[in-house]
């Protein structure tokens, strides 16, 4: 279980300013979804939690360690953008991977890849968008590091693809001592899925709570609760 | 397949109708195991740990038993299941008879309502 703790964190991009003082701690394990409108500075979170891009002022501690290069051991980072390498085979992809991260569990990929019905010998660059989607999350999860961060997973995907995916999540994270942070504009379909949410609007953290207790306090989906905080 | 949840009420309690209402039809018989929690949380489309509390909620009314490291069964006291259909019904009666008010029908239509929607569609009398 890892603790992340924000403190003061703030976010510029040349002036403008992308988060804004955050101070928060986030669950120490379980599905956290980040929720809100384009541009709330939900991925620049997700980077700042990963140690990919360095706060302008304040800190992300995780574990008590300041946030940077050395995260990638505790953070893992699926991207939004494409990355994988077109020239790979699946089977390549993942002797890659194993290659370039000393936890990686190829096992555990291959589970994952069958459990999907993707074929070890598919070229990446033959792979519809959702193959791809597939390949990426299960390159990221056979990591199994205490903390995941999965920025817009969901994002253009079809809606088997989506089910598909959250189903790998839900059946391979373990909830008791894996932290998942998940962004999404699918909010009704995240819903279910989520321990705890996060809103963030015009950089600032307007709704940290238990799914659970906010639903059985304002007996409203998510999604609503997103709309009134936001307006 | 994912279920389709409401809004209004949290997860668990509507996983634990879901399951109460299966075990009352027989779909889920006594001593029955029930899925694991994974399974279940990918098959419902939800997260693990409401799957957790809602067979943890389950068991505390005696509905289900837990044994470690084994998984989760249906209870075997018929009397608990009786008790379950019963409290079911009563809340479907319940629902039933708020929806009639706010149409302003009366308890004699309501019945008669009943009545023949029996008779028509026919039913296990």
């Amino acid at each position: 279980m890892t603790e992340v703790n924000l403190h003061k964190l703030t976010k510029k991009y040349g002036r403008k300013e992308a988060l804004s003082q955050l101070e928060i701690q986030l669950p120490k394990a379980g599905i956290t979804g980040i929720i809100g409108p384009n541009g709330s500075g939900k991925s620049t979170l997700l980077k700042l939690i990963c140690g990919l891009i360095r706060p302008s002022s304040g800190s992300v501690e995780l574990n008590g360690e300041q946030a940077g290069r050395k995260s990638g051991a505790v953070a893992a980072y699926l991207s939004e953008e494409d990355s994988l390498y077109d020239y790979m085979t699946i089977k390549g992809t993942v002797s890659f991977a194993a290659g370039v991260y000393p936890d990686f569990d190829q096992e555990l990929a291959m589970t994952l890849l069958k459990e999907m019905k993707l074929h070890e010998s598919e070229k990446v660059k033959e792979l519809s968008r959702g193959n791809k989607a597939r390949l990426k999350l299960a390159v990221t999860m056979a990591r199994k590091t205490p903390v995941l961060c999965l920025d817009e997973p969901l994002s253009g995907m079809d809606p088997l693809v989506r089910e598909d995916i959250l189903r790998l999540i839900v059946t391979h994270l373990d909830v008791d001592r894996q932290l998942c942070l998940i962004t999404s504009h699918e909010v009704k379909e995240l819903e279910p899925f989520l321990d705890h949410v996060l809103i963030v609007h015009e950089g600032r953290v307007v709704v940290d709570r238990n799914v659970e207790d906010l639903k059985e306090e304002n007996r409203k989906s998510l999604i609503d609760v997103l709309r009134e905080v936001t307006v | 397949m994912a279920m389709e949840f409401n809004d209004y009420q949290p997860i668990y309690q509507q996983l634990m109708d879901h399951i109460s209402q299966r075990i009352c039809r027989g779909d889920l018989t006594p001593g029955e195991k029930l899925p694991s929690v994974r399974l279940l949380a990918a098959e419902a489309g939800v997260n693990p740990n409401t799957v957790s509390r809602t067979y943890m909620e389950l068991e505390r009314e005696n509905i289900v038993e837990s044994k470690r490291g084994q998984g989760t069964f249906v209870t075997t006291e018929q009397p608990v299941i009786e008790e379950l259909r019963r409290s079911q019904a009563a809340v479907q009666a319940d629902r039933f008879k708020y929806s009639m008010e706010q149409l302003g029908i009366d308890k004699d239509t309501a019945i008669g309502l009943l009545q023949h929607a029996w008779d028509e569609k026919g039913g296990s009398s």
